[in-house]
């Protein structure tokens, strides 16, 4: 085999998104020497995309606001099933990430009296985003990004050399996280430019992929999204929870074709946007579910009055959490009241005036305008659920984000599960990453610095790792295209187990993923390893179906329906679920026939909720959540 | 919904060479350059190196040129071309190639570096920042960018002459001089730093001849020309060139001190 | 500005600029299917007209003055070889030694104005320089330093210019004033003249104001627009200005170029005022 490069460091970061960044941050910040590791260009991840904000409970809008009133709203848009510490440090320490942004020079909205502004959004209880227009990912990103640049500058100082302590290997993919002795020891990589491999040594690896919407049709996820930190974290030992929970979000472009899928923000909802149907109706009052009864406005009036009054006012059910949205949008297409390219109508020009439409929404305003020739200050969008995001992910101590099973191993953001439990809410995204993250980034670093001997990859492990990535250049006569597979597992996971799930459906998909795994054996690409597109593709493979199957696997043993996992069969949410975490495991040693199954399911207990947390709620509330057995305790 | 075959030329290679390649390729309602250029991929050229990331403008990956104009492939809709036109895409043309449509960009990854960053304000926590939306605005233009390098690509002075790339940091980085400059709470100018000065001495701004081509690509409609070099200018002017300006704060400062 | 003209090396297809061996191998010094040219070529021709017939009026010495309106690039006159205008802007700061044409004088400083300032400069380096031709369209020089040394960093005084401007316009917003005479000098009248005379001054004041120096100094110099409300509100007003600079550039040069040539008409007798009232 070939030499392979080998570099040193403390910590490695994979994934340069808002999660990876702010952990790449905290790490150097301690001392750590760190390496960020990334598939796009740095400054490009996924994080660019968010656009509705950050959610922290500054109350710079509403002084009723506090952590415990985020906490409240987070666990019950996840139906209860977060991981309830993790949603009680994020609540805690969210304005505080927020506001150390200004400090590296974030320029965020403001109030009048000069603080940062906040905005509403679906699910929160107060105006709580911080914002930027409706580009607040790409603020975020762009912060950290130039923060990261200060450092290097810093170090440049001190050392002559930028990337002495802090180095962004941009356009780089992690194809194996690497043991010795049982523990993280490094990444194998290979420099998409170049095609060339080289192993990161390091104690610590964190994993900040973000997402797996790569696996779904309609999606508003970018090609990077290919469950990579899922994956990589799976092969080393570690479990992933809940990854029945998929978010679509329930408002994305469904015209023209092309750009199906890509996001309508949340805002446009939380500034005055409202759904309605073929037949003019806000149909949103109609869906109403029974524990948010009394939260949500019963009439328009109350609804329109809620934005300039919301003390007195419920806010209207454009702005339940996402999942309810989704499936309410989902069953007014299903019985024939959508719009002419199948989803349904949402209208801001009926509602702003034209000059405020640009001023609060304005790339909404361009994307529309220049992407599907509609000026939505004069007529009204067309919107349907897209696959957003997965609230399932890597199984973490809530601490420290150390991946549970396998030391030096952590991960935040969205391959990080727990968080968010059945459902995430608008806004708490951004906060995640950059609470979680930082706390990765510092566990991360004093776990390198506690180990003063370093363990050095065996050569057979690296030969390993470069002949799977090898693989699809060797591949034999009747070679699969991977551009193909690609959009069979695409169609296959949209059609069975996408927003509406049934038993049948799962298995079948099951089948099909068996299928796909045994092809993607035979992928191959032409050309040489120079920036080849074709192969990158076909190593992400193994990652989107690895990930697929424990979707579809947790899916169909779940047998009811909570937030982001809908069952027709199985319609109603099941107190008696509320306490079962689903962990999807590999089945170990792997198994050698690509048709068997690689992921072993296991139920597991969630650890009780803390008493003065349950506190915060009223005991109505907690019923209708908690299992029976809970309720006694 | 209707479709129809469209004729492409790609550029196809790498540093040591290459040259445009001929496709026919089906086009539908509502695509734009990037899908094409995956169908390519699909059905056609599956090692067809390409950028591209959101798809959606917002992540600036996709740069490339299209008909000879540095453009987002992905907002770059087939129905602005008419069915007979061929449609010529190639690499961005100021950046050295690596493959096909994939050039090194590092370039500005150095330009970035060697602008220094905020300075915070010593005397302000975290939390105690107060700023008006007024004074903010003309900053948050500038962090629109979303670091496409289209305006680096177009703008002569390093796309036509590759010795100045020493000098001169670029549209987009001289416009990251204004927006620290025009940022309300930066201390740049407590901690020793004159980002006017800078602009002129240290990042080429006097290499800008305003020309707005940077203006004319931008995918955000930044008026970068308008609204960041010309006021730099006028600011490096005050530091510089003005001695009218120079005078009256020599004397508001002895006033002051 | 470029201190070299000599083309790259086109016949190789590795020279400079977008022809650097790193770069993607195209033989052409652009793919652009549009008419790029066009807008330079007007560019250029429009600038070219109006510095030939400013030229030859400057030069000419001559009907520039028809009562009661002067030509604007005579006023105000200077020396002491003008012809007495009544009331008119007659300064003879510069005595009888100066025998050139007066204009030459006074027009040095809204040429000056014009020439160093954005757009102009933007126009003459496109239309006529070729630095670039157009956007993405390779220039032909070899070398290129921009307004980084001699001469060009002259640019850098555009704002005297603008200050200088500022009498000026004054000057001919006071020769306005005068065309609400009639021929024998009797106030309260108005001829077309007047009119043309009253487009002229709004576009010129409109042309000044919306000048990027301008800008500059009401407030765009600012840090903290919120701790001065007043200077925040005219520099929006310039802004808005600001965004028509190429619009109002031309226009003004149009209708100075056109008073003058009114006044040129009714000098040499070719053309009558028609009188409103």
């Amino acid at each position: 085999m070939a030499h392979v490069d080998r570099q040193q460091w403390d910590v490695v970061v994979v994934g340069a998104g808002g999660a990876g960044l702010r952990a790449a941050i905290e790490a150097r910040e301690r001392g750590a020497r760190t390496a960020v590791i990334c598939k796009s260009l740095f400054g490009k991840a996924h994080t660019v995309m968010a656009e509705g904000g950050i959610a922290a409970s500054m109350a710079n809008v509403n002084e009723n606001d506090n952590w415990q009133v985020h906490f409240r709203d987070t666990m019950r848009g996840g139906k209860f099933l977060n991981q309830w510490r993790m949603a009680e440090l994020h609540a805690r320490e969210a304005p505080d990430r927020v506001w150390e942004l200004e400090t590296w020079g974030a320029l965020f909205d403001r109030t009048a009296d000069g603080r940062i502004s906040q905005r509403n959004f679906g699910g929160h209880e107060y105006p709580r985003l911080a914002h930027v227009g409706d580009r607040t990912g790409l603020e975020l990103i762009r912060t950290l990004q130039q923060k990261i640049v200060a450092l290097q500058q810093e170090d440049f100082e001190r050392t002559g050399d930028y990337e002495s302590r802090l180095k962004v290997f941009q356009e780089c993919t992690v194809t194996q996280v690497l043991k010795a002795h049982d523990r993280v020891a490094g990444a194998f990589c290979y420099a998409r430019e170049s095609g060339r491999f080289f192993v990161l040594e390091a104690p610590a690896v964190v994993l900040a992929t973000g997402g797996i919407g790569k696996s779904f049709k309609v999606t508003s996820n970018s090609w990077e999204y290919t469950g990579d930190g899922h994956a990589l974290a799976l092969l080393v030992g570690a479990s992933l929870v809940n990854m029945e929970f998929v978010q679509f979000h329930p408002t994305g472009m469904v015209w023209p074709p092309s750009v199906k899928g890509i996001l309508v923000t949340e805002s446009v909802r939380g500034d005055g946007g409202v759904l309605r149907n073929s037949e003019g109706k806000r149909f949103m009052f109609d869906y109403i579910p029974e524990v948010f009864k009394e939260k949500y406005a019963q009439t328009e009036e109350e609804g329109d009055r809620w934005y300039d009054d919301p003390d007195n006012n419920r806010r209207p059910p454009e702005l339940l959490p996402r999942d309810e949205v989704a499936r309410a949008i989902n069953a007014e297409v299903k019985a024939g009241r959508g719009s002419p390219h199948g989803g349904v109508f949402l209208d801001v020009s009926t509602r702003m005036p034209a000059e405020t439409i640009r001023r609060r929404l304005p790339s909404m305003y361009h994307q529309f305008k220049e992407l599907a020739d509609v000026d939505i200050t004069a007529e009204a969008m067309e919107v349907g659920p897209t696959c957003h995001y997965v609230m399932g992910g890597v199984a973490v101590e809530s601490e420290t984000a150390a991946a549970v099973g396998v030391p030096g191993l952590f991960a935040a953001g969205e391959v990080a599960g727990g968080m968010h439990g059945s459902n995430r809410l608008g806004g708490n995204s951004l906060s995640d990453l950059l609470v979680f993250g930082r706390r990765a980034g510092a566990h991360a670093a004093e776990h390198a610095a506690v180990m003063d001997r370093r363990d050095e990859v065996p050569a057979e492990v690296i030969d390993a790792a470069a002949a799977e990535a090898l693989a699809p250049f060797r591949a034999e006569d009747g070679a699969e295209n991977p551009y193909a597979l690609h959009q069979e597992l695409q169609q296959t996971m949209n059609d069975l187990v996408g927003i509406i799930r049934r038993e049948a459906e799962m298995a079948k998909a099951l089948k099909r993923l068996a299928e796909l795994r045994v092809r993607a054996r035979r992928a191959g690409v032409e050309g040489h390893r120079q920036f080849n597109p074709g192969w990158h593709l076909a190593l992400d493979l193994r990652n989107m179906l690895l990930v697929s199957e424990c979707i579809a696997l947790s899916a169909l043993e779940r047998t009811e329906s909570r937030g982001g996992h809908t069952r027709e069969d199985y319609p109603s949410m099941d107190r008696a679920w509320r306490p079962v975490n689903l962990v999807c495991r590999p089945v170990e040693p792997a198994p050698a026939d690509p048709a068997a199954a690689r992921i072993a399911l296991v139920r597991q207990r969630t650890e009780p909720i803390r008493p003065d947390l349950l506190a915060l709620f009223a005991k109505e509330e907690l019923v209708k959540y908690l299992a029976e057995e809970e309720l006694y305790e | 919904m209707s479709t129809y075959e469209a004729r492409f030329k790609v550029w196809r290679g790498d540093g040591d060479g290459g040259g445009l390649k001929d496709f026919a390729v089906e086009v539908h309602d509502g695509e734009v350059v990037l899908d094409i250029i995956h169908r390519l991929q699909a059905t056609q050229a599956p090692d067809l190196a390409v950028r591209w990331n959101c798809k959606a403008g917002k992540c600036g990956s996709c740069s490339a040129e299209i008909n000879g104009r540095p453009r987002l492939l992905c907002m770059t809709r087939m129905s602005v071309f008419s069915r007979e036109e061929t449609v010529t895409v190639t690499p961005l043309r100021a950046f050295p190639v690596v493959r096909d449509l994939v050039t090194d960009v590092s370039f500005n990854y150095a330009k970035a570096r060697e602008v220094p960053s905020f300075v915070p304000p010593k005397d302000l926590a975290a939390g105690e920042y107060r700023m008006q939306q007024i004074d903010v605005e003309r900053s948050q233009e500038f962090r629109k960018c979303i670091e496409c390098f289209l305006c680096q690509d177009t703008c002569h002075v390093v796309r036509d002459h590759e010795e100045n790339k020493a000098a001169f940091a670029g549209p987009r980085f001289l416009m990251r001089v204004a927006e620290l400059d025009m940022h309300p709470l930066d201390a740049a100018g407590e901690a020793g730093l004159d980002r006017k000065r800078a602009a002129q001495e240290e990042h080429g701004l006097g290499y800008c001849n305003i020309t707005k081509c940077c203006t004319e690509v931008c995918p955000e409609g930044i008026r970068i020309t308008d609204n960041a070099l010309i006021p730099l200018k006028e600011r490096a002017v005050d530091r510089k060139y003005d001695p009218l300006v120079w005078l009256g704060s020599k004397i508001r400062r002895r006033s002051e001190g | 500005m470029a201190t070299g003209t000599d083309p790259a090396d086109l016949a190789t297809g590795r020279g400079g600029g977008v022809h650097e061996a790193s770069r993607a191998a195209i033989a052409a010094r652009h793919l652009r299917t549009d008419r790029w040219w066009l807008a330079p070529a007007l560019t250029a021709a429009g600038l070219l007209a109006f510095v030939v017939y400013s030229t030859w009026r400057a030069f000419s010495n001559s009907d520039y003055y028809a009562a009661p309106y002067v030509s604007p690039f005579y006023s105000p006159c200077l020396a002491e070889n003008c012809v007495p205008m009544k009331a008119g802007p007659n300064w003879e700061i510069f005595g009888s030694w100066w025998g050139l044409s007066p204009a030459l004088l006074i027009l040095i400083f809204p040429l000056g104005f014009r020439l160093t300032c954005y757009y102009y400069r933007k126009a003459y380096y496109r239309g006529f320089w070729a630095s670039p031709p157009a956007c993405a369209v390779a220039e032909p020089h070899r070398k290129y330093t921009g307004e980084t040394r001699f001469p060009l960093v002259l640019q850098n005084i555009h704002r005297y210019f603008f200050y200088a401007a500022l009498p000026v316009a004054g000057i001919l917003t006071y020769d306005t004033v005068l065309a609400f005479r009639d021929a024998s000098y009797a106030w309260g009248h108005a001829g077309l003249g007047t009119v043309v005379f009253l487009v002229n001054i709004v576009l010129i004041w409109a042309y000044t104001f919306s000048c990027h120096s301008c800008r500059h100094i009401v407030g765009g110099r600012l840090r903290h627009f919120s701790r001065h409300p007043v200077r925040y509100r005219l520099w929006g007003l310039v802004g808005r200005l600001n965004d028509h600079h190429m619009l109002l550039a031309w226009t003004s040069l149009f209708s100075v170029a056109f008073a003058d040539f009114y006044v040129y008409l009714l000098a040499t007798g070719t053309f009558d005022d028609p009188r409103i009232f």
